[in-house]
């Protein structure tokens, strides 16, 4: 069913008039070109497809667009503020915190949302907060470093 | 050098002629190449002619294309390096153009562990040949011999003398192509000064900012998204197939053709609910195996073995020991779970195609949908994006042909992305395999029989590795054993072979009653293995006891790729539940010069950690042709929760050209945790993965 749904993404205020049921990771990446988020599962195990509602991380391919009403929502494309990069992006590639990068902005936006709840995580909760988010290459040791190093700049 | 003279080379079928815009390129033919023979032997099916090409643009960039690709590895980046190194230009100037078939030499994948240590020597040639093409160059244009000058940055100057000239200024107005048989001077390297740094990885920026672009992140104007209908099983076949439910879904396009049934439309998701809509019904075959039933298939299917080592005489060794010990080892199909799925894109204009594949192989590519299309090779471009993630699954890229198969009918620009089950269902697993070893000890602790079989895994790391006089190494193969497909899985048959032979020395040690660190030392000369043992060892403060000691303390070591590793391992053990926790993993590795030290931890990091998998809980259920594990909710992998504290030390070695370092640390990873089990708790597990319920069962047993 057609709807008209009015949120921000990225700071902007956007109007999509479409289906309803759609998921927002194909909403993002067909209607939006926004390719940030990416396809990994299907079924919200992996988490390459988080972005933040509201602040929160969600796993947008079982998100249907006609919960964002009024919403607020940051991809990864809306995280640098022009150039600068955000500390968490910083840390991520200076210490090589990726590999693929498949999973890698999944990843940052998963540790913002931790840090904005959490802003001086111990390594375990980090850990904790992040299990749901799968990396293949074995990033992991340099992603919890890059965490804990935005942690201490934020 | 022979001087404008257009060798054979350099309009072959890459037709390198093809560039805008002026500069210098040279194309480098490696015919005697001394430095690239042995790696030759080593590999059957590499390509004799390797390539190089190299073009130094007007603006004094530089641009190095590799028919290598970039899947999380770095590759691109010490690539960048050996060029920068011999063309001594700066870092920074330097663009890579990988995978993509118009423009890069000719390249049969991106695995093996092959990119430094094969294609290095062959990129390294090309770069200072080019760097020997400008240097007469400058010295035309300087008036000063060739050995007065010096260059540095890209900058060619007179030794002690008046003039300079810039690569830039060379390349300027020019449109030189330039053949050389002979081989260029390599950088000595103990002067190289990009080499052996670790300069950030170029995709860094990219890849933290979501700009990083992945096959299925390219659109084109009109493209359509895929779906195809699939067997419920391996080896079903389609009996019938009613498509008039999603034919009638507006906007959909449904193709039918040849076996290829899908349905596609702009919206993935509006083709993911018609190819709901189609009625299809298939013949099943009566499963014959399952994951419980398959070793026994595998040892009664592939009874034929070939010898690959042999020493001594096993009637001999074995009436020189004192214990004779004799195990069967099992290792399960793994998947590749590549975090991004196969996906492809293909354009279709006139009667050529364009396509953008997640592959390892894009000129393996280029042939079979030159095939599947029945067109010519020169009719199909495969371009390479960034990779998310191969592991060896992405050497096989049937959504390739399909994407290419689709456009073609459709004539539309058609994307093909699998579904994780899709990905789960077709993948080229590790293949499941059994290892049987018989080997003994004499009174004095010294290892006089070996007496290996390995069935499918192949010899990959099955290496006595080991002073064994009396061995022979037999590796039992046949076709058409499993019941889907399999292929290389990161360090192939590696961590099999590795598993067996590792878990059998340990066994020996255990019966010797020495400690199993000094037990290897004792039984090898090999100064490679003794350094990386003796390295790990003092990394790790290993103190000598006999296992089991109870401290979950386990060593192993191995060879692959050109590079020796050894880990020790530290688990504990619930002893009620079974379940391991690895609690630190130190690996020390050594690979001869190391390009990119950074970069080389890096890929010692994410084996040893997608090691842990393999290892601890990884396994596809199967019945029959039916993948009973599909996604990420029943096949584990991997998580944060399971990371150990990760030690890394690189040995060095100067005097041995650099060697893989993608897969040697995976290769010994269910060896040194089955061997840190041991020690914990006295139970010896012989099948990978060892699940808790394996573990708690060895431990009545033990």
């Amino acid at each position: 069913m057609r709807e008209t749904i009015r949120f921000r993404l990225n700071g902007r205020d956007t109007t999509l008039e479409t289906d309803g049921t759609r998921s927002l990771l194909w909403v993002l990446r067909t209607d939006l070109e926004l390719t940030g988020a990416k396809y990994g599962c299907g079924i919200a195990e992996c988490g390459a497809c988080t972005v933040l509602v509201n602040g929160d991380p969600v796993r947008s391919c079982l998100y249907p667009v006609s919960q964002l009403q009024d919403a607020d929502v940051i991809t990864i494309e809306g995280l640098a503020q022009d150039d600068d990069l955000h500390p968490l992006q910083e840390e991520f590639a200076e210490r090589g915190a990726f590999q693929c990068g498949y999973c890698t902005p999944g990843m940052i936006l998963e540790a913002y949302s931790l840090l904005t709840k959490n802003q001086r995580p111990t390594r375990s909760e980090i850990s904790s907060g992040m299990d749901g988010n799968l990396c293949r290459c074995g990033a992991h040791k340099r992603i919890l470093e890059a965490i804990e190093a935005a942690a201490a700049r934020l | 050098m022979n001087r404008n003279d257009l060798g054979p080379m350099a309009v072959d079928r890459r037709d390198f002629l093809k560039f805008t815009g002026g500069g210098i390129a040279v194309a480098v033919t490696l015919k005697d190449a001394s430095l690239l023979s042995e790696a030759m032997e080593q590999q059957r099916g590499y390509p004799t002619d390797f390539n190089a090409y190299v073009r130094v643009g007007e603006d004094g960039r530089v641009s190095v294309f590799s028919g290598k690709i970039e899947m999380g590895q770095g590759g691109e980046t010490s690539q960048a390096q050996m060029a920068a190194e011999e063309l001594r230009v700066s870092l920074d100037s330097v663009d890579m153009v990988l995978g993509d078939t118009d423009l890069c030499p000719r390249d049969s994948g991106t695995w093996g562990s092959m990119t430094t240590r094969m294609f290095g020597p062959a990129l390294r040639a090309g770069c200072a040949t080019a760097r020997e093409v400008l240097l007469e160059l400058a010295a035309e244009r300087l008036g000063v011999a060739t050995d007065k000058l010096q260059v540095e940055n890209g900058v060619v100057s007179a030794v002690g003398g008046e003039g300079r000239v810039t690569y830039a200024e060379l390349a300027k107005g020019q449109r030189i192509e330039r053949t050389l048989d002979r081989e260029a001077v390599l950088q000595a390297l103990e002067d190289c000064t990009v080499m052996g740094t670790s300069p950030k990885r170029f995709d860094r920026r990219e890849k933290v900012t979501g700009k990083a672009q992945y096959a299925g992140d390219i659109r084109l104007p009109d493209m359509l998204r895929a779906r195809i209908l699939r067997p419920p099983s391996h080896g079903a076949t389609l009996t019938s197939v009613d498509t008039s439910a999603a034919e009638a879904v507006p906007g959909v396009t449904v193709v039918n053709q040849d076996g290829l049934v899908a349905v596609l439309h702009e919206d993935r998701e509006v083709a993911d609910r018609a190819l709901g809509l189609i009625g299809a019904e298939f013949d099943v075959p009566e499963p014959t195996v399952n994951d419980r039933t398959i070793w026994d298939h595998i040892v009664a299917a592939a009874p034929v073995g070939r010898t690959g080592h042999e020493a001594g005489n096993l009637d001999a060794g074995a009436g020189a020991c004192t214990k004779i010990t004799e195990n069967t080892y099992y290792d399960g199909y793994v998947a590749h779970a590549t975090m991004e799925p196969h996906t492809a894109l293909a354009s279709v204009e006139d009667d050529r195609v364009t396509l953008w594949v997640s592959t390892q192989s894009p000129f393996g590519d280029q042939g079979r949908v030159a095939r599947a299309l029945e067109i010519d090779p020169s009719q199909v471009r495969v371009i390479t994006p960034y990779v998310g993630g191969g592991f060896g699954g992405k050497a096989s890229n049937n959504q390739a042909l399909e994407a290419a198969r689709l456009a073609w009918i459709t004539r539309r620009p058609v994307q093909v992305m699998w579904t994780r089950d899709e990905e789960f269902f077709y993948d080229t697993y590790h293949s499941a395999a059994v290892v049987k070893i018989r080997s003994g000890i004499d009174p004095e602790g010294r290892i006089q029989l070996w007496d290996y079989h390995v069935y499918m895994a192949g010899t990959r790391g099955a290496e006595v590795m080991y002073d064994v006089p009396n061995a022979a190494v037999v590796s039992h193969s046949a076709r058409g054993v499993h019941p889907f497909a399999t292929g290389a899985w990161r360090g192939p048959g590696a961590n099999t072979n590795i598993f067996g032979r590792e878990s059998q020395i340990d066994i020996m040690a255990a019966d010797a009653g020495i400690d199993p660190l000094e037990f290897r030392l004792s039984n090898a000369t090999d100064p490679r293995l003794r350094s990386v043992l003796e390295a790990v060892a003092k990394a790790a403060n290993w103190t000598a006891a006999p296992a089991p000691s109870g401290r979950g303390l386990g060593v192993a070591c191995g060879l692959d790729a050109g590079t020796y590793v050894a880990h020790v391992a530290e688990v504990t053990v619930d002893e009620s539940t079974g379940e391991v926790q690895v609690e630190r993993m130190v690996c020390a590795q050594e690979m001869g010069v190391v390009v990119n030290p950074d970069g080389a931890t890096m890929q010692m990091e994410g084996c040893i950690t997608m090691g842990l998998g393999y290892a601890l809980m990884e396994h596809i259920r199967f019945q029959g042709g039916d993948i009973l594990d599909r996604n990420f909710d029943t096949y584990r992998i991997p998580r944060f929760s399971h990371l150990p504290e990760i030690e890394t030390v690189l040995v060095e070695n100067r005097e041995m050209a650099p060697q893989g370092g993608g897969e040697p640390a995976i290769v010994c990873i269910g060896a040194v945790l089955a061997n840190a089990v041991y020690d914990a708790c006295g139970s010896r597990v012989f099948t990978m993965p060892f699940t808790p319920e394996s573990v708690r069962r060895g431990m009545t047993m033990g």
